[in-house]
C-alpha cells in the first residue's frame, strides 16, 4: 500500500511532503488561535478543492454548483444533530446518502441528455440555485432565518460530538484533506483514474476504445459530491450556524473551485498550494491593511481579484506546475 | 376582477423582462459571436445602474436620456476589456475565461462597493408614480417607457447586424472564424466591436433597470444568473430569442409571485431553466446546432 503511494515521487518530492505534514503535525503547538484558524480555513479549501478537482481537473466536467453538496452535508447533519442528537460521524452516512442520490440526479440528467460544456456548467448553478431559495423557505430548517447549532462551552472538546475548540477542527480538517490527497492519488493511478483522464482529453475517442463514458463520469460526480459533502459537514459544525444565502450561495462555490485553478487543475498537490496562496493573500492583505489604518470595504477584494487576473493571464495552468518544475521535483520517470 | 389581476401582473412582467432581455441580449450578441461567456455580465450591469444613479442625484439627469451615454461608457469599457484582456483568452478552455471574467466581476463590484459603500441607492423621477389607464390596464409609466426603449434598442442593434456592412461583417466572424481571416477581415477588431455592443446593451439595460429596482454593489451575480436563464431559455446566440426569454421569464416571475410567494418565483425560474437544458438545450426559439 505504502509502496504504491511512494510511486512516480521522487525521493525529494517525498521529503519535502513528509517535512511538510511533520510541520502541520506539529504547528498547533507554536501557532496561536488566529494562525490555527487561518490554517483550518486553508485546509477547507484544499480539501474542497480536491473534491472539486475530481470532476473538473481529472474527468473535465466543469461544474459551478458545488455549493449544493456543502449545503445539503451541511444540513443533513446538522439537522441530525440537532433534533435526534445523532453524531456528525453517524450523520456523515446520511449526507453521504443524500448528495449522492442528488450528484447522481444531476449528473444523470445532465450526461443522459448530452448537456455539456458552459450549458453543464450552467446547469449545476441551477441546481445550487434552486436549492438556495428551496432551503429559505424550509420552515422546517428555520427557512432564511438560518439555523443554528447547539453551542457547547468550548473548555473541552468532544471529537464525537464534534463540539470544541479551534485545535480539533484543525487536526480534523488536517485529517480530511490528507484522506482526500491519499484517496485522489489512489484513484488517478487506477484504472478508474485513467479512465477519466481519457474522457477529459477526448471524449469521443474515449468512447471509441471502449470505455462507458456516461458511467464513468457519473462516477465521478457521485464521489465528488460525496466527498463535497463532507466538507460541508464540517462547515456546519465548525461555524455553528447556517444560512441558505451563505452555504448555498454561487460565491460559495465560485470561492471553492479558485484553490484548484490557481495552484494547478487535475494535479493532486495544485489544491493545496492554491489553497495556501490564496488564503494566505486574503489574510496578508487584511492584516496589512488593518496595519495600515485603512479600513474601506472591498479594498482587499478589488487587490484579490487583480491577483487572480495577473496569475491567470501569465501562469494560464497554475502555479504548482511551474514550481513543480524550478524546484526539480520530477522524478525521473518524467 | 380577478382576470384585471392578472392581466396587469402580466404586463407588468412583460414591461420589465423586456428590459432584462435587453441585458440578455447583450450577454447572447457576446457569446454568439466570441463564444465567451461574460461571467461579469451583471457587475457591468450594476456598473451601469451606480452611473445613472449619480448622474441623476448629481445633475438632475434622466436615465432614459442618459441611456444613451451611458451605453457609450460601457461600449469603450467592453471594447478595452475585449482587446486587451480578453483576445488572449479566445483559445483557452473554459474554464480559464471562467476565472478570468470572475476577476474582472470581484474587481468591479468590490470597486463599486469602495466608492459608494454598502447602502442601497435608488433614482425617483417626477413621474415614478404615474401610470396610464388602458381600459382595464393600468399600466406604470416607468416600466412602460423603460420596455419601449428596451425594444428600441434592440431593434436599432438588430438593424446594425442585418443592414450594415460591419454588422455583416460580424456575422461572418461568428459563423467562421478562420474563414473571416482567410477573407482579411481584422477579427480582433470585430471581436472588441461585438463586446463594446454587448456591453452598450448592459449599459442601457442598466440605465432604465435604475429606474425599476434599488442598486447595491453585491447585486451583480444575480442578474447574471438572470441574464444567463433568459439566454439560455431564448437560445443562446439568437438575438429575437434573447428578447423573448426576458418575456417570458419577466412574465412568469411576475405570475409566480402573485400565485405563490414573490420571494419563491426565483425556483420557478430555475425549474425552467433545468427544463429547457434538459429538453430544448438549443433554447425555445435557438435554431439546433
Amino acid at each position: 500500500m505504502i509502496a504504491r503511494l511512494a510511486e512516480n515521487v521522487s525521493p525529494r518530492a517525498a521529503t519535502a511532503l513528509v517535512l511538510l505534514l511533520l510541520a502541520l503535525l506539529v504547528a498547533p503547538w507554536f501557532a496561536n488561535d488566529y494562525l490555527l484558524t487561518v490554517l483550518i480555513l486553508i485546509f477547507y479549501f484544499a480539501y474542497t478543492g480536491q473534491a472539486w478537482n475530481i470532476m473538473m481537473g481529472f474527468t473535465g466536467q466543469l461544474s459551478l454548483g458545488h455549493a449544493i453538496y456543502i449545503g445539503l452535508g451541511a444540513y443533513t447533519t446538522a439537522v441530525l444533530f440537532s433534533f435526534s442528537g445523532i453524531s456528525p460521524w453517524l450523520g456523515s452516512f446520511a449526507a453521504i446518502l443524500v448528495t449522492v442520490l442528488c450528484g447522481a440526479m444531476i449528473g444523470f440528467l445532465a450526461f443522459r441528455f448530452r448537456v455539456s460544456g458552459v450549458y453543464f456548467a450552467i446547469l449545476t448553478i441551477a441546481f445550487a440555485e434552486f436549492a438556495r431559495i428551496g432551503f429559505d423557505h424550509l420552515s422546517y430548517v428555520g427557512g432564511s432565518a438560518g439555523f443554528f447549532l447547539p453551542v457547547a462551552n468550548y473548555t473541552q472538546s468532544d471529537l464525537w460530538t464534534l463540539r470544541g475548540k479551534p485545535i480539533m477542527f484543525y487536526y480534523l480538517s488536517l485529517g480530511m484533506t490528507v484522506a482526500a490527497v491519499v484517496m485522489c492519488h489512489i484513484m488517478i493511478s487506477s484504472r478508474l483514474g485513467y479512465f477519466w483522464l481519457a474522457i477529459r482529453e477526448d471524449e469521443e475517442a474515449a468512447r471509441a476504445v471502449g470505455i462507458n463514458t456516461f458511467r464513468y463520469k457519473l462516477i465521478a460526480v457521485v464521489i465528488s459530491a460525496a466527498m463535497t459533502s463532507l466538507a460541508g459537514v464540517f462547515f456546519a459544525f465548525y461555524y455553528n450556524n447556517l444560512f441558505p444565502e451563505e452555504v448555498f450561495s454561487i460565491n460559495r462555490s465560485i470561492e471553492l473551485i479558485l484553490a484548484p485553478i490557481f495552484g494547478g487543475l487535475g494535479t493532486l498537490f495544485g489544491p493545496i498550494l492554491g489553497a495556501f496562496m490564496l488564503t494566505g493573500l486574503a489574510e496578508t492583505l487584511t492584516t496589512t491593511l488593518a496595519a495600515l489604518g485603512v479600513d474601506v470595504p472591498g479594498a482587499k477584494q478589488v487587490f484579490y481579484g487583480i491577483c487572480l487576473l495577473l496569475v491567470i493571464t501569465v501562469l494560464p495552468d497554475g502555479v504548482w506546475p511551474w514550481l513543480y518544475r524550478r524546484l526539480g521535483l520530477a522524478g525521473r520517470c518524467e | 376582477m380577478s382576470t384585471d389581476i392578472y392581466l396587469n401582473v402580466a404586463v407588468s412582467g412583460v414591461l420589465t423582462g423586456l428590459v432584462y432581455g435587453l441585458m440578455a441580449l447583450g450577454l447572447s450578441v457576446i457569446f454568439g459571436v466570441i463564444r465567451v461567456v461574460n461571467f461579469a455580465h451583471g457587475e457591468m450591469t450594476t456598473v451601469a445602474m451606480y452611473l445613472a444613479v449619480v448622474l441623476f442625484a448629481t445633475l438632475g439627469l434622466d436615465p432614459l436620456l442618459m441611456m444613451v451615454p451611458i451605453a457609450g461608457v460601457l461600449f469603450v469599457f467592453g471594447y478595452a476589456l475585449q482587446r486587451w484582456l480578453i483576445n488572449p483568452f479566445i483559445n483557452r478552455p473554459e474554464h480559464s475565461q471562467f476565472i478570468l471574467l470572475v476577476a474582472v466581476a470581484i474587481i468591479l463590484a468590490n470597486g463599486l462597493l469602495i466608492v459608494f459603500g454598502p447602502d442601497a441607492r435608488s433614482v425617483q423621477t417626477s413621474y415614478a408614480f404615474d401610470s396610464f389607464m388602458i381600459g382595464p390596464l393600468i399600466v406604470d409609466a416607468t416600466k412602460a417607457f423603460a420596455g419601449l426603449a428596451a425594444i428600441a434598442v434592440a431593434a436599432a442593434l438588430f438593424a446594425f447586424f442585418r443592414l450594415t456592412q460591419l454588422g455583416t461583417a460580424i456575422r461572418a466572424c461568428a459563423d467562421n472564424y478562420t474563414g473571416a481571416q482567410v477573407i482579411g477581415l481584422n477579427v480582433p477588431r470585430l471581436y472588441a466591436l461585438t463586446f463594446g455592443l454587448g456591453a452598450a446593451c448592459v449599459g442601457a439595460a442598466g440605465a432604465m433597470l435604475a429606474l425599476v429596482t434599488d442598486v447595491t454593489p453585491p447585486l451583480g451575480p444575480s442578474f447574471t444568473l438572470l441574464a444567463f436563464v433568459i439566454v439560455i431559455v431564448g437560445g443562446l446566440g439568437s438575438m429575437p430569442g434573447a428578447l423573448a426569454g426576458g418575456i417570458l421569464i419577466g412574465v412568469i416571475a411576475a405570475l409566480a409571485g402573485l400565485l405563490y410567494t414573490p420571494s419563491a418565483k426565483g425556483m420557478f425560474v430555475f425549474a425552467i431553466l433545468v427544463l429547457v437544458l434538459l429538453f430544448r438545450p438549443q433554447g425555445i426559439f435557438g435554431r439546433r446546432a
